[in-house]
């Protein structure tokens, strides 16, 4: 049994919750205690039918304001794979929030209102999409009850969309007409969409190749913590605790330390105190190098020859900003790539990305909340990265502001 | 690819748990886990030795002792931590309410769960502690759900959900100010069944109260409640001899009993497949005041 992660987005009348909802529902997924709770809150609606969307609404406010603020993480399982939802809200200003949800997510759910078509909304979906290079993109035409289970009303959306996914260059994607709200096409086969020969969205998530997803080529490890006990049997024992990024590791492997660039070998790997002959993505592994040279926390250890990663400390990035104070060009913050922290300067904002046309627009002022702009940045040390596009889990970072902490910014690095 | 290079979701969950175990060791100064003897604080020493083998757990387990515990779990409690050979630090929530006169709680089923926020904030203080390694899931709870695996309290240990740091990708932010501390969570997408099936896989030994046993209980709107020195029956209660097996180890003041036969991991994950009620709503008795009753105790400091 694998695991997939995916992400919803919608606004909240694309019925979004409503999916969700049913997908738990419908899976059984629900339990009675939580029935029960949802049962009470229901209690006031007139036709007296329980309300899906109630299931995901986590906090007093959200509940009071009938508004979702922040991603929220759900969990469902099926007899094939483990299920994480990332739910995140869908209008303009909470950008921040669905960068946030898809930057783990390995599939993305699209949720289009038959009624409306492609809107606005589904194109910065969209493009948030293809900017996190979420591999698996699934659009759910939903509310089909309320355009009659028309084929052609569908036909049409697909033919729209498909035109939006060829500019954004987005590659899997599959077109599942629904209705949330009667359980058409979600776990169960709709019998009013009898036209539809593909899979519902159950099971689509459940049988959706992710094996590809994983890079097994380009080996990049990064030490995150080094162990070494000092005790008496274990005098000499130096490992380098991290995780497989990418790639595979065998024992003997020819290794390079970067930055510094020194050659060593590996002598021997474990995964959770055993020694093992390899080790992959994503497993938490400890290496063993057979030199006893300078390693600390941040330094990374990647194989020698070609598949080599960019190493560089005048670097072009795409920044999301996410803080409610603005970005000031000439600011310095600290960036953090994965476990390693290095002080930077933003040196130049080159253009403001539309993240409804995907249009460069010139920056005037600074750059603010929810925002996505091109910037070149320096870093005090050299940072050992693949371009995000390339190999996103080791093109990503965040930047964190020093004076109040707060991670302020998603970075993804470019050439 | 061939298949060799794969992760079923058990690995992919530990390997995950892991390396957020690692990045507390490497950020904080003085991080500690609380360690309630409950099966998720038995996971989460089981994943913090895995992450930091050959070497020892560079932490201290830190136990928030309500006085009102199984003694059962306590026994437990001792064993894993000379085992593991890690320091164990026991506060209690008993000397709290001396020193600083607060007011126990009242009624037939008295939790000290509110007050325990006291004793956990005296003891972080007391230590200096700046960040505490907890075991809570999200799917246990509404309010849990929003939260961060690492999550930001201020120096009263409040939550405040509006202002969480946004977390991407696998990086994890964990500076703060001086007086503030990082609650962080490595079992955060783990659900209940995924806990017992890797306890299953990886032979994670328990305290025996989570198998089924005989127990004199007494029925409380629905829910079977241990008779022990802290919960006494009225004479309107039938006191029954039942066997029963616990899903949560909590107080015994809070805690409830299933009904069960399972006597095995097997028998015990067989019985969660079939149950159709969630961990929280059958076990736990405080949780049932308010609907938004985890969410106001996490503001106020609560794990």
């Amino acid at each position: 049994m694998d695991l997939l992660r995916f992400i919803t987005a919608g606004s909240v009348d694309d019925g979004k919750s409503t999916l969700i909802g049913r997908l738990l529902y419908d899976s059984k997924n629900i339990l009675i205690d939580q029935l029960e709770a949802l049962e009470k809150s229901t209690k006031n609606r007139s036709d007296g039918s329980v309300d899906l969307a109630l299931l995901t609404d986590g906090l007093r406010a959200e509940r009071e304001q009938g508004i979702t603020i922040d991603v929220a993480y759900r969990y469902f399982t099926t007899p094939k794979r483990k299920f994480i939802i990332a739910d995140a809200p869908g209008h303009v200003q909470y950008t921040r929030n669905m960068i946030t949800g898809a930057s783990n997510a390995s599939l993305i759910i699209i949720l289009i209102d038959a009624r409306q078509g492609v809107v606005e909304q589904t194109r910065r979906h969209s493009i948030i999409a293809s900017l996190l290079k979420i591999p698996h993109v699934v659009v759910a035409i939903n509310k089909m009850d309320l355009v009659e289970y028309s084929q052609d009303v569908f036909n049409n959306i697909v033919i729209e969309y498909a035109e939006v996914a060829k500019q954004l260059g987005l590659k899997d994607v599959t077109y599942i007409p629904m209705s949330a709200l009667n359980g058409d096409n979600i776990v169960d086969r709709s019998a009013n969409i009898t036209w539809y020969e593909g899979k519902p969205l159950l099971e689509f998530l459940e049988d959706v190749e992710l094996n590809q997803d994983v890079n097994l080529t380009d080996a990049r490890f990064q030490v995150q913590f080094v162990i070494r006990p000092q005790t008496e049997e274990l005098h000499d024992y130096r490992g380098y605790a991290g995780k497989v990024i990418s790639g595979v590791y065998k024992k003997g492997d020819k290794v390079t330390l970067l930055p510094v660039g020194i050659e060593t070998a590996i002598s021997k790997l474990e995964v959770g105190g055993k020694e093992v002959e390899e080790v992959f993505a994503p497993q938490a592994a400890v290496i063993q190098l057979v030199e006893d040279i300078d390693v600390s926390r941040g330094d990374s250890i990647v194989k020698t020859g070609d598949h080599q990663p960019h190493v560089n400390n005048e670097l072009e990035v795409l920044l999301c900003w996410m803080d409610d104070k603005p970005l000031i060009a000439g600011n310095k913050y600290l960036l953090q790539h994965n476990s390693r922290l290095v002080r930077v300067v933003v040196r130049n904002v080159e253009y403001k990305l539309d993240v409804n046309s995907l249009q460069q627009q010139s920056v005037e002022g600074n750059v603010k909340l929810n925002e996505v702009v091109k910037a070149t940045i320096k870093t005090a040390s050299p940072l050992v990265y693949d371009p995000y596009t390339k190999l996103s889990v080791n093109g990503s970072a965040i930047l964190v502001d020093e004076t109040s902490n707060s991670t302020v910014a998603a970075v993804l690095l470019q050439q | 690819m061939s298949s060799q290079y794969h992760l079923d979701y058990l690995e992919q969950l530990e390997a995950e748990s892991i390396h957020i175990f690692r990045e507390v060791a490497a950020q904080f100064e003085k991080p500690a886990l609380l360690f309630s003897g409950g099966k998720d604080s038995i996971t989460l020493v089981h994943l913090a030795k895995k992450a930091f083998a050959p070497g020892k757990i560079p932490f201290p387990l830190v136990h928030i002792d309500t006085g009102h515990n199984f003694p059962e779990a306590l026994e437990f409690r001792d064993w894993l931590a000379s085992e593991v050979g890690a320091t164990l630090i026991v506060r209690k929530v008993e000397d709290t309410i001396k020193q600083r006169s607060l007011t126990e709680p009242k009624g037939k089923f008295p939790s000290r769960n509110w007050l325990q926020t006291y004793t956990l904030l005296d003891t972080i203080e007391e230590f200096k502690f700046d960040c505490c390694i907890g075991g809570a899931r999200r799917d246990e709870e509404k309010a849990r759900a929003k939260e961060r695996i690492f999550s930001v309290r201020d120096e009263f240990g409040q939550w405040n959900p509006k202002l969480q740091r946004p977390e991407l990708w696998n990086i994890y932010n964990g500076r703060i100010h001086k007086g503030e501390n990082v609650r962080v969570f490595p079992i955060s997408n783990w659900t209940e069944l995924d806990i017992w099936n890797y306890i299953r896989k990886e032979y994670i030994g328990l305290p025996s109260i989570y198998f089924a046993h005989e127990r004199k209980v007494i029925e409380h709107e629905g829910q079977l409640v241990a008779i022990s020195e802290f919960v006494q029956p009225d004479a309107s209660d039938v006191v029954l001899t039942k066997k029963v097996r616990y899903r949560t180890v909590g107080d015994m003041t809070c805690t409830a009993a299933v009904e069960s036969n399972a006597s095995t991991l097997d028998e015990v994950i067989n019985e969660i497949i079939s149950t159709r009620i969630s961990e929280r709503g059958e076990t736990r008795i405080d949780d049932k005041v308010t609907e938004a009753a985890m969410e106001d105790r996490k503001k106020n400091g609560y794990f």
